[in-house]
């Protein structure tokens, strides 16, 4: 299987070199890194060529990386019904930047690329129909960003004087806990309370 | 022309304007299993457009899954596709066994395939019998679900759990099954053909289901690869495709089974499918369970270290053994970084989870692909053009659950 991956994986590096910027074969699963810029083009060569013949999306998400430069990785994830493979793309994108929509390629990517708009707000250029998909109508924000908390910002509740379900700012009776699972033992880049005092006797 | 086409101007009078009418399916209506507000655009009773608006049981799994250990993370995938909560973990502990490189047991191998299997009945018997209601059948879920309940019952004695099992963990199952329980799932599976054969004989010529399923909702291949169908939405095409074959994963290579196909793509063949998917199973079963009586299939159901919980009864002689039970369950365990993809072919489809890690013992971003997700995304597709007593037929072919549509 793997065997299978790499002599794929330089196939693609070959015919394609301006699209690839690197790619390889891990758990068993064939990654390919391409710019921005390569993205409508590269996938319809996937879909197209007799080697590839990726026809069908699988996945398409997005990863909130918000320490890079290039803040998300998007992923795309191919199967190919006729030579049994699959492929992962990735392309890692800016805040600001807008990703070209594959919708033109494959239909399916539709709801896929509302979804990373709605979780994310990636901008997809040329998507017929770019709305929010899952979050609330009116709803603010990008939920599945690693700065938007757990909790969400607005509550709703229905209210017995004005006979309606009214949307208010979340107010928690206790703070949402987020524990810190990480052992102290195993490199912990922290100082536990009370060890700096250690320094200071010193 | 009375059916009210556009081209229909009553020039003279004026009088009348026959406009397209919007009506709002759902999200309450009984047909739409579940809440899915549907907008629909009807000329008469074509529909002209569909435009499903989800998210109406969003709840936010997949942020969720970010804050929570991968062990606690495991109930959440049986709220998804609660119709067959179990082959949903399934998908979630192959991910993690992928990452760590953790080999199941063979007997917890055996016991996964086992009720792999029974969820695909329990979910086949809810997607025929409901799909038969909404074109107007009442009996068959009255039948499919005695025939339910029994299969969880098998769910709750081996996990204690009608519905939301938390019973596949990464390593294994949870626990062994008792050997009377195997006996029970071995008679209710001799017992079982005989109840899909009342269905069959309540549904298969019956010319009412005909009329409202047969040459409804007709896929092609093109349009199998155009919208990334998988499942039963691909087997009734004529494609035999499955994953359980195609990329065997646990032990399915060594199963006997055959993939049904249909011929026309239509709402009837799926329907076909469907029942000979259920008579396939219980023949995986049947192997499923010989084999875990064989002596090979004896052992252990949990390959014990970092991942699993020591035995209980090492627990009580050895520190280190409740050290580690302590650990599992405050800290939980580590996966290596990376990211993987593992699927498992649910009864709906291609149920795939996309793991990224980052060496802690949290998931850094996990997606879930559910098959229903792409069905339902054509529906504007498929049901343009039909009627709109049709698109609850549709519908239920479809198999939506907006569980695992909503997440």
């Amino acid at each position: 299987m793997s065997e299978a991956l790499n002599e794929l994986g330089a196939t693609l590096e070959a015919k394609r070199p301006d699209c690839v910027l690197s790619w390889e074969v891990a758990y068993g699963e064939l990654n390919v890194n391409v710019p921005l810029s390569a993205i409508p083009s590269f996938i319809e060569f996937l879909k197209t060529d007799k080697a590839c013949k990726f026809s069908s999306l699988v996945d398409l998400t997005a990863v909130d990386y918000p320490s890079r430069e290039e803040r998300f990785d998007v992923v795309y994830h191919f199967l190919s019904m006729y030579t049994n493979q699959r492929i992962r793309v990735k392309v890692a994108v800016r805040e600001e930047e807008m990703v070209p929509s594959i919708t033109e390629v494959h239909p399916s990517a539709g709801w896929f690329e509302r979804e990373v708009f709605d979780m994310f707000g990636i901008l997809f250029s040329g998507h017929p129909d770019l709305r929010r998909l899952l979050t609330d109508y009116g709803f603010r924000g990008y939920p599945l960003r690693k700065d938007f908390p757990t909790t969400g910002y607005t509550e709703v509740r229905y209210d017995e004087v004005e006979k309606r379900v009214v949307y208010e700012p979340v107010s928690l009776t206790q703070d949402y806990r987020q524990f810190d699972f990480m052992s102290p033992w195993e490199g912990a880049d922290y100082i536990l309370p009370g060890d700096e005092k250690t320094d200071e006797a010193k | 022309m009375m059916d009210g086409t556009k081209g229909f101007n009553d020039a003279e009078t004026g009088e009348q304007k026959i406009r397209n009418f919007n009506i709002n399916f759902g999200p309450q209506h009984p047909a739409a299993h579940g809440v899915l507000r549907m907008v629909l655009e009807l000329d008469g009773e074509i529909v002209e457009r569909a435009d499903p608006h989800i998210g109406l049981l969003h709840r936010g799994t997949e942020k969720l899954m970010e804050s929570r250990t991968y062990l606690q993370n495991l109930p959440y995938f049986d709220r998804l596709d609660y119709v067959a909560p179990m082959n949903q973990e399934h998908a979630w502990c192959l991910a993690i066994e992928k990452l760590t490189g953790v080999e199941v047991p063979r007997r917890g191998q055996l016991i996964r395939v086992l009720f792999s299997e029974i969820g695909r009945i329990l979910n086949h018997l809810l997607n025929i019998t409901t799909q038969a209601m909404d074109v107007g059948a009442l009996t068959p879920p009255l039948w499919g679900f005695e025939e339910r309940e029994k299969l969880m019952i098998f769910y709750e004695r081996a996990c204690g759990a009608r519905l939301h099992a938390n019973y596949f963990r990464p390593g294994g199952v949870h626990q062994d099954l008792p050997p009377e329980l195997i006996d029970d799932i071995e008679t209710w599976a001799n017992e079982f053909p005989e109840k899909i054969a009342d269905i069959d004989g309540l549904l298969t010529e019956n010319r009412i289901f005909k009329q409202r399923n047969a040459d409804i909702g007709v896929v092609n291949e093109e349009d199998i690869l155009n919208w990334g169908y998988s499942g039963v939405m691909v087997r009734g095409s004529g494609l035999a495709w499955d994953l359980r074959r195609a990329q065997p994963y646990e032990c399915y290579d060594e199963f006997e089974f055959q993939i049904p196909v249909g011929k026309n793509g239509d709402c009837y063949d799926r329907y076909l499918v469907r029942m000979e998917e259920m008579r396939q199973s219980l023949k995986i079963m049947h192997q499923a369970i010989e084999k875990l009586r064989a002596p090979e299939g004896q052992g252990d159901v949990l390959a014990r270290g970092k991942l699993t919980p020591p035995n209980r009864s090492d627990m009580k002689r050895d520190m280190e053994s409740l050290i580690h039970h302590f650990k599992l369950y405050t800290e939980g365990f580590k996966v290596p970084a990376g990211e993987v993809y593992a699927a498992v072919e649910a009864p709906k489809g291609e149920f795939g989870v996309y793991l990224v890690s980052d060496g802690s013992n949290k998931p850094y971003r996990a997606k879930i692909r559910a098959p229903g997700y792409l069905h339902l995304q054509s529906m504007d597709y498929v049901a343009g053009g039909h009627q709109l007593a049709d698109v609850a037929a549709i519908i239920g072919t479809m198999d939506i659950v907006f569980g695992e549509i909503d997440r």
